[in-house]
């Protein structure tokens, strides 16, 4: 035990020494740890909230009836649709406030809930307490976090009103507050008013129809795809985790650089320990406790890391994912056990990674061995060999995952291989370059700079494949975010011709608005859009993905502008005609339809088939899309949605236009947006999507050149013999210095070069399979030379500024220790 | 007797299944109590008694198709109050289970639904009688319940029947005051043994002309059963000759099981049996929905020189509610025959 404890002191001691480099690795580890723990803390997030989607007791899990002009309807509905058989439960909602926040309060009758909702209320006793009177009013242990409230509490509501007492309800969303509908309705002040009508069963075929029973007041409403959620968003989460790991893995390249160099720089104090009796166990548990305790330390700093940057980037993911899925997060970053386990568990699994080639060669260390590495050049041909064939390993991996894979998770895999193959096999073409240098060089300070820079090599290689890493992420990502933002841009000008969009409250407002516009001379056409969608249950064409299809009119504002990707001769005369549809792209490849296809569409009146004529782009839509002729949607779906108008009018007069029908209808018009506003709004989501991925981005970068400065810090240290034969010959410090800086400028700028072609393929990568895999849609593939040379820029700019330091050092190092040099045997 | 397990039906629908049919023992806070001497009056007392605990309306019908085919069919309505009062809207205190169930040789199959009381959804009133809910129904024009009407539909079945009978009502025990227990326990209880059913009954859309007989409880109370009392077995019988036969015995984990019956005779004179008189005996048990229940017995009654064995028309007639039960037809056979119903809780 003693003999351990003096050894770990010992071990320990020289971190004191030297703490650049203790940061170095502490930095490398704690990085590696917050950039994955944040990126898993992002998912969680996520995960949870669509589980309480889910489990915010299941009510969007059933169809439901709703009003058809939107808002409340009266009790007797659901009393008079029971008494004909309808098995529907009421429902009221409505928004309460508590303190200076917002509840959503839900109103449940208990007894008639559809099972999977009815499953997750209290039972026995509990839903008699519920029942009341005072009843309970059930929420989220979070919730009751937020209110500063204990269990039974009943908080206040405005002036008069109390909630039942607090009563906690693990499923239930946080925000969400469910009570008995009678409580409800006293405190939302709704009496004998409800919101929704659950349906809990299907009605038998003969039960009377809904219009028979209760005449066009209610319509449905199919189930949410609540449950499809976290399918949807699969393939976005799989993009953060793909970028966790990476950024987890150039973390590592630091924390490995820098126990590298340190095992190195320590060997002959454990060459010294060992001659004075310490024993192979006794040092190994120290080496050991020594990795587990900085991994510890540095673990934790990176969950706080992690932590930080999760709670930074929140708001935008949740942003983006609700604009694409409709997704909501919960606001407030909650954190699991689960996740500080795996947190400080990848600490440690990669310190012992970082590691371990040092401490095996340490405690493989003859003990009167000589500890310097000689003979460097056979030993650096060793080692170039090693990493050509990993590289070739990595890159055939990265043919196989691509020739025999076929999900996202192939796609990713295989681009994983490039850039590891890449960056292993990164040191050839850089010695390769040295070696040509060197027999070209004529001067012996030409040649002493290029066998010397031969020689750095494998210790800087590390760091310089981070840079590689970086670097190309950089390039690939960029081309891919740059080349969306064109398309998508352009796209949006095609697809959003019309000047004014709007959605009616019900038909009945439709109707009277469309009159009224019809009217007005500075609308040029009104445009009513239908939309229907294939239900689950009795979709031929895709059981687990939802499909909704839009009716249009035949209309020039769709012939001449709407962009497609593929069509034949006219298409949009098909479609007017009935019996052709355009498809998404996503859809079309998920069914694997083509131009000339023929479709089964099921609907309410029987299968409908349809011919293909078209493939347009549907960029950031999260379901499948067919559009057909308006007409010919309504004819076999009566029920459809017909709410939706595209206006066509001047420009300048669209304004007028716009307020001019909110004056006239007021809520009969349920929301309106102008082009412009929504071009904005496409372009917000879009950015917020692609803002997590910048941020990752570019932390990746700042990561690299802290490897790199690491790298170049702890080298610089180590190279002073080296550098004191030529000083001594008489090449001045200031010289010296500048070579140095020369040399690591010369390696970022090949690494940079090296980049360019890897991150175009890496775009490419992400372009032409990723994103096909994850989105259903292709990219046009866009290079973007300008960003190469930023990108160039950049490499010497980081290059530059991690060789600061250590140069700076070199040029002030005291002549003392150069000369000193000559004086230790080292 | 039967429906005794109606807080246990309501609990197991919608609130607890632990609760067990020792439940139905608890203390009745506040709610009224059954007195003997209490003298019940028609039509006044067909409707609901919000003021105990618990309630039901039970019908059971022995059918046969136009080709002798028999059917059983069950229209049952409960009745909990968390307090004792009636009340409207939402804050009403009643709550109701509905189960209805068809019963053939092969198939059985049942419904329950349930609603809260006070908002329309269901509802029981006395003169005319009507009982409904959601759309199952039972409503009658007489005082003694004939011209009757009863209808349930569910996903599978759906019988709407038409009911007469010229006897007057059955009261059970000491005027319908009905002891279930040695320690005071009881409910006030008649029965309508004599109902004659003329209706249609279809089973997966393919319906069929029946007629039978029918038998209809009406029972209410507010702890209807002691404390060690976990079940029972209960019989109606329709005798050929036109007499009618109800007997129960309640099983204690303590005691021997608590018996009692009527005799009504053809003209619908009711006489209570007495204890010593009345000899149930299981006679071969049988795994039904995973329990194993006494489906065969041997049915006793010396002051009638009765002694008959009775056998399901369908063993598997087991209500798969919330908290299960066996109901079902029987067919008796022996010193006299007929048919009936048989109910078995608490297994």
């Amino acid at each position: 035990m003693r003999q351990f404890l003096y050894a770990l002191a010992t071990l320990a001691s020289h971190w004191r020494r030297r703490p650049g480099q203790f940061a170095a690795l502490f930095v490398g580890l704690a990085i590696a740890t917050a950039l994955w723990s944040g990126v898993a803390a992002l998912n969680d997030q996520a995960r949870r909230s669509y589980d309480h989607a889910a489990g915010a007791l299941g009510l969007g899990a059933s169809p439901s009836l709703v009003a058809a002009s939107g808002g409340f309807f009266v009790q007797d509905m659901f009393i008079a649709l029971r008494r004909a058989g309808w098995k529907v439960s009421p429902i009221l909602e409505g928004t309460i406030r508590l303190g200076d926040k917002s509840y959503r309060l839900v109103g449940v009758e208990p007894l008639t809930l559809p099972k999977i909702s009815s499953a997750k209320m209290p039972t026995g006793e509990a839903l008699n307490d519920f029942l009341g009177p005072p009843g309970r009013a059930l929420a989220a242990p979070q919730t009751l976090r937020a209110l500063g409230l204990a269990m039974g509490a009943t908080p206040r509501i405005g002036d008069a009103d109390r909630l039942p007492p607090l009563a906690i309800a693990e499923d239930l969303s946080p925000g969400m507050i469910v009570v008995d509908i009678g409580v409800a309705q006293r405190l939302l002040h709704r009496p004998a008013r409800l919101s929704r009508l659950l349906i809990a069963e299907e009605p038998a075929p003969d039960a009377p129809a809904l219009a028979a029973v209760i005449g066009e007041a209610l319509r449905r409403v199919e189930a949410d795809e609540a449950p499809e959620l976290a399918k949807l968003t699969d393939s976005f989460h799989l993009n953060l985790t793909a970028f966790g790991l990476l950024a987890y893995v150039v973390g590592l390249f630091i924390a490995h650089a820098s126990f590298g160099l340190a095992f190195e720089q320590r060997l002959p104090i454990i060459r010294t320990l060992r001659a004075i009796g310490a024993s192979l166990r006794a040092l190994t548990f120290a080496l050991i406790a020594e990795l587990t305790l900085l991994a510890l330390l540095a673990g934790v700093a990176g969950m706080i890391g992690g932590y930080l940057i999760a709670a930074a980037l929140l708001p935008d993911m949740a942003a983006s994912l609700e604009g694409l899925y409709g997704a909501e997060l919960d606001g407030a970053l909650g954190l699991a056990p689960s996740w500080w386990i795996s947190g400080i568990g990848m600490a440690l699994i990669g310190a012992v990674i970082a590691a371990a080639s040092g401490l095996v060669k340490t405690l493989r260390l003859p003990v009167l061995a000589i500890a310097q590495p000689f003979a460097w050049r056979e030993a650096q041909r060793h080692w170039l060999y090693r990493q050509a064939a990993l590289a070739a390993l990595a890159l055939l991996g990265a043919a196989a995952a691509l020739l025999l894979g076929e999900g996202l998770e192939a796609g990713f895999v295989s681009m994983a291989g490039l850039l590891l193959g890449a960056a292993l096999a990164l040191p050839l073409p850089l010695a390769a370059m040295l070696r040509l240098g060197e027999r070209r060089a004529r001067g012996p300070l030409t040649k002493w700079f290029f066998a010397d820079a031969l020689q750095q090599l494998p210790g800087l290689s590390l760091a310089l494949m981070a840079l590689l890493l970086a670097l190309s992420t950089n390039i690939g990502v960029g081309s891919m975010v740059e080349g969306f933002r064109r398309t998508f841009a352009q796209w949006l000008d095609q697809r959003l011709v019309a000047e004014i969009y709007f959605e009616a409250a019900s038909e009945t407002d439709a109707h009277r608005i469309e009159t009224w516009l019809a009217r007005r001379e500075d609308v040029a056409a009104i445009l009513p859009l239908c939309k229907a969608k294939t239900t689950r249950r009795a979709s031929a064409i895709e059981t687990a993905w939802p499909v909704e299809i839009v009716g249009a009119p035949p209309h020039e504002t769709f012939s001449a502008h709407f962009p497609l990707l593929e069509t034949r001769a006219d298409a949009w005369g098909s479609v007017a005609r009935g019996d052709a549809a355009l498809v998404s792209e996503q859809l079309a490849r998920r069914l694997r339809l083509e131009l000339g296809s023929h479709l089964n569409i099921p609907t309410p009146t029987g299968d409908w088939r349809v011919e293909i004529v078209g493939l347009y782009p549907d960029y950031g839509a999260a379901k499948g899309q067919l559009r057909v002729d308006r007409d010919a949607l309504v004819s076999r779906w009566p029920d459809a949605r017909k709410l939706d108008y595209m206006l066509r009018a001047k420009a300048e007069s669209a304004p007028d236009v716009m307020l001019a029908l909110q004056s006239e209808f007021g809520a009969g018009v349920a929301r309106i947006i102008d082009q412009a506003a929504l071009k904005q709004r496409s372009m917000t989501i879009f950015e917020r999507t692609f803002a997590v991925t910048a941020a990752l981005d570019a932390l990746t970068l700042v990561v690299s050149a802290i490897a790199l400065f690491a790298s170049l810090t702890t080298l610089a240290a180590a190279r002073t013999p080296q550098l004191a034969p030529l000083w001594a010959a008489g090449v001045s410090r200031r010289s010296l210095s500048l070579l140095e800086f020369v040399r690591v400028t010369l390696f970022a700028a090949a690494t940079a070069l090296v980049s360019v072609p890897l991150g175009l393929a890496l775009a490419y990568d992400l372009v032409a399979i990723v994103n096909v895999r994850a989105f259903g849609w292709r990219l046009p593939f866009h290079v973007f030379p300008s960003q190469w040379l930023e990108v160039f820029a950049l490499a010497l700019l980081t290059a530059a500024l991690a060789a600061l330091l250590p140069i700076r050092r070199l040029a002030r190092i005291a002549p003392a220790s150069l000369l000193a040099v000559f004086a230790n045997e080292r | 007797m039967r429906g005794l397990f109606l807080s246990l039906a309501l609990c197991a629908a919608s609130f607890a299944h632990a609760e067990g049919f020792a439940g139905l023992g608890d203390e009745a806070r506040g709610f009224a109590e059954p007195q003997p001497g209490h003298r019940l009056v028609f039509p006044r007392d067909h409707g609901a008694h919000p003021q105990f605990r618990i309630e039901w309306w039970y019908l059971t019908a022995n059918l046969k198709d136009e080709s002798g085919k028999s059917y059983g069919a069950q229209w049952t309505l409960f009745r909990h109050a968390r307090a004792p009062q009636d009340g409207e809207g939402w804050d009403s205190p009643q709550a109701f289970v509905a189960h209805a169930a068809v019963t053939t040789d092969t198939l059985h199959l049942f419904a329950e639904t349930r609603a809260r009381g006070g908002v329309g959804q269901a509802g029981v009133e006395a003169a005319p009688f009507r009982a409904f809910i959601d759309n199952w129904s039972f409503s009658a024009t007489e005082s003694n319940l004939s011209g009757a009407s009863i209808a349930a539909v569910a996903p599978r079945f759906r019988y709407t029947l038409a009911l007469a009978a010229d006897e007057p009502l059955a009261l059970h025990g000491e005027a319908g005051f009905s002891r279930k227990s040695e320690s005071g326990q009881a409910s006030y209880y008649y029965s309508q043994p004599f109902f004659r059913v003329d209706g249609a009954l279809a089973i997966d859309a393919a319906e069929r002309k029946v007629t039978g007989r029918a038998w209809m409880d009406h029972e209410w109370s507010s702890r209807p059963l002691a404390a060690d009392q976990k079940g029972w077995d209960w019989f109606s019988l329709h005798l050929d000759g036109g007499a009618a036969l109800m007997l129960f015995r309640l099983r204690s984990d303590k005691t021997l099981p608590f018996v009692s019956g009527s005799f009504i005779s053809a003209d619908g004179a009711a006489r209570a049996l007495a204890r010593d008189d009345i000899f149930l005996e299981p006679l071969e048990q049988s795994l039904v929905s995973g329990r194993l229940l006494p489906i065969r017995w041997r049915v006793r009654v010396a002051s009638l020189r009765l002694d008959i064995e009775a056998k399901p028309l369908n063993s598997q007639s087991f209500m798969g509610t919330g908290l299960g039960y066996f109901e079902g037809p029987i067919a008796v056979f022996g010193s006299h025959r007929g048919e009936g119903y048989l109910e078995m809780t608490g297994y």
